[in-house]
């Protein structure tokens, strides 16, 4: 039982940083119906400027952190402003190779920058450290993740729900013209959405980091890992995105925990592809996610 | 209806565009030939090496454009039909006899020692039944949806290569059967008419004949009765429906013509590189196609084949002709940057750039060059009828039409 819940505990974890990623692609699709497959580069490069300010520019904790904010933040808005604005109407492929392109760019530019070695993640507290309650190991670091997800999702909330660009950019999502109509800045909107996605990757990528307890320029490649999360809860909904990560995390945790007594049946290493399957199963039932809005086509 | 109605109406259709009858490709076709066999004369080992990879490159990048190019549907799930192209022929052709060592283990290699004439359509076939069995699953779903679950296939696909050891050797990989015709071995040197010819000429030769029948099928399928609902299909899904494209039908011809194709570049890949390990059908292979198709130009022949040149022959070429550093490690330095690095962001950074600035890629560089000297040349006729556009002008604005009527929040 302790191991179960123990599972069930770091899945939770884990599904926690799916969701900040996933949370990055709904923010960005709801905005402009893009698609960002750079996602996982943005946790890349917070994690690795996050690392470089605490390790090689002993800037301290925090304002590395804030450094590493700024950086996705900025190369975000700057992709969005420069690339993705002339791409608007383009067909769907040439939108997510223009994202592909970016994310090569963004991994060569980190492994330019500081080669492909095994970096130690900027982190707070010691990576053991936590307590144990009835055998079951409460880490540190998967508290403090939940605990900012949380409070990420908080911050969201109030923001979409209370704040004048949060009503903006749901406005814009539902729909975009009668946005535009009303008076909506929608460049803004565009903005604020690669903004966020690109502050809450950094956010992201450095719990991944601490998480691994070190980390090399493959990072990104977890991102891959929250496009079930995304399907599974829907594409354009946020909460949807939240329990989708949450969802993915606890199903590759407890594979992980599992596997081993059917190994001979389903390969080992099963727990990487168990959020696919899980999301091919979603897809059968709901084809638009758990909390997706069905689209009305008719021919 | 009446005969001067038809009088009338006929010279209104416009010859559709041939694949030789475009003034610039067919000199292109005539340099191309004579540079073709001077290259296969006298090119090095090393060029010939890179020069077949391209082309088997370009037969994948063929199956990708019948599908994503012609028919609009997004798939990063070529790798797998090529794996599947790839595991067949090494189950239908592979050595019987070969053993594995995997966990300490012997196991006994599956393989029918099959003659190639078999392998290589069998893998086409084999990877189009597939193709069959997914497509209906993955047809139900559009767009982004469609995208990222054609992921799943690259990651399940993995899991199930790594798996079936028998079959494909293990994480370690396993060994190809080359194209042979009795004693006579694609792999080996082998005298034909008393002159030594090397293994790379061989398959130079064999891949060329493929490549060429590959590309001359897809676009005369694409001037048929199907291929232009395929196209439809991707202009607009509705409108096609309407006018009576069964959609069920042409998205399924496309997904079963493009897994056919790819299994076949994925058997003769297969064959040609000898030996290869289950992870190389990931996905960074899909992206390096879509990245060859972009580049090179959507919905286009040439441009699939331009496109692989471009992707897959470049960054070997760079490297070939990077000053080797003597010291541990193999790949070149530029500017202090590995070569390797470079190419990753040179190619990268060309993505968005021709994305950005010409959507029709490579392709649609040469003809927006020749509607240019067309328009030169046709100035000094003063009075004269304006210069009649190209055919293919149609197809170069198209992208450029999309993005400007559907451009809400475009500052530019």
């Amino acid at each position: 039982m302790a191991f179960f819940i123990q599972l069930v505990f770091n899945g939770i974890a884990l599904g926690c940083i799916y969701a900040l990623i996933a949370l990055g692609f709904t923010i960005i699709f709801k905005a402009s119906e893009v698609i960002n497959f750079a996602q996982g580069e943005f946790l890349l490069v917070g994690a690795y400027v996050a690392s470089a300010g605490v390790f090689d520019w002993n800037l301290g904790f925090v304002p590395s952190i804030l450094l590493a904010i700024a950086v996705t933040v900025i190369i975000g808005m700057l992709f969005e402003r420069f690339a993705l604005r002339r791409m608007i109407g383009r067909p769907v492929f040439s939108i997510i190779m223009i994202t592909i392109g970016l994310d090569t760019i963004l991994r060569t530019g980190v492994v330019i920058k500081w080669g492909s070695t095994i970096r130690a993640p900027a982190s707070p507290f010691q990576f053991s450290s936590g307590f144990n309650v009835g055998g079951v190991h409460f880490g540190a670091n998967e508290i403090w993740t939940i605990i900012v997800t949380i409070a990420i999702c908080a911050l969201l909330f109030v923001f979409f729900r209370f704040t004048r660009y949060g009503l903006a950019m749901r406005a814009t999502a539902i729909d975009q013209e009668a946005a535009l109509a009303i008076g909506v800045n929608v460049r803004t909107v565009y903005a604020l959405a690669w903004g966020i996605a690109g502050a809450i990757a950094t956010i992201g990528g450095i719990f991944l980091a601490i998480q691994a307890a070190a980390f090399d320029s493959t990072l990104g490649q977890t991102a891959l890992l929250a496009f079930p999360a995304i399907i599974l809860g829907g594409l354009d909904s946020v909460v949807g995105a939240v329990v989708g990560g949450i969802l993915i995390g606890l199903t590759q945790d407890l594979t992980a925990g599992y596997e081993g007594h059917f190994t001979n049946i389903v390969g080992a290493g099963f727990h990487d592809i168990a959020p696919y399957i899980l999301m091919i199963i979603i897809l059968f039932i709901r084809p638009y996610g758990l909390f997706g809005t069905r689209k009305v086509e008719r021919v | 209806m009446s005969a001067a109605e038809t009088a009338v109406e006929t010279p209104a259709i416009e010859e559709p565009p041939g694949l030789l009858r475009l003034a610039i490709v067919r000199g292109l076709v005539v340099l191309g030939i004579i540079a073709v066999g001077i290259f296969f004369l006298i090119a090095s080992d090393e060029w010939l090496n890179i020069a077949n990879y391209t082309m088997l490159a370009a037969i994948a990048a063929l199956s990708l454009n019948v599908l994503s190019g012609y028919t609009g549907q997004v798939s990063l799930g070529i790798a797998f039909f090529m794996a599947i192209g790839a595991y067949t022929a090494v189950w239908l052709g592979g050595d019987p006899t070969t053993t594995f060592f995997i966990n300490a283990q012997k196991v006994p290699a599956l393989g029918l020692g099959l003659s190639w004439l078999i392998w290589l359509p069998g893998a086409g076939i084999v990877a189009a039944i597939a193709g069959a069995i997914i497509g209906p699953t993955a047809l139900r779903l559009k767009g982004f949806y469609l995208g990222i679950v054609s992921l799943a296939l690259i990651f399940i696909g993995q899991q199930i290569f790594v798996n079936a050891s028998r079959l494909t050797g293990g994480p370690g990989g396993r060994s190809f059967p080359s194209v042979t015709f009795g004693s006579f071995d694609f792999s080996q040197q082998n005298t034909i008419l008393g002159v030594a010819v090397t293994s790379n000429q061989q398959y130079f030769l064999l891949i060329l004949v493929i490549l060429v029948i590959a590309a001359v099928f897809v676009h005369n399928v694409m001037r048929s009765r199907a291929g232009r609902a395929f196209q439809a299909v991707r202009d607009n899904e509705t409108g096609a429906a309407i006018l009576g494209v069964n959609l069920f039908e042409a998205k399924m011809g496309a997904f079963i013509l493009s897994a056919f194709l790819a299994g076949i570049a994925g058997a003769l890949f297969a064959a040609f590189n000898s030996y290869v390990r289950p992870d190389y059908w990931g996905l960074l292979l899909s992206i390096q196609y879509v990245a060859a198709i972009i580049v090179g130009g959507i919905a286009s022949v040439w441009g699939s084949i331009l496109g692989a040149a471009f992707v897959f022959a470049l960054p070997q070429i760079i490297e070939l002709l990077t000053p080797q550093s003597q010291s541990s490690t193999s790949t070149g330095v530029i500017f202090g940057i590995a070569s390797g690095d470079l190419n990753a962001a040179i190619y990268g950074l060309l993505i968005i750039v021709f994305l950005l600035f010409e959507p029709a890629g490579m392709i649609g560089l040469i003809r927006r060059g020749q509607l240019l000297v067309r328009r030169l040349s046709n100035r000094p006729r003063k009075g004269g009828e304006p210069a009649k556009a190209s055919p293919n002008s149609v197809h170069d604005s198209e992208f450029e039409v999309e993005s400007s009527t559907l451009s809400t929040g475009d500052g530019a």
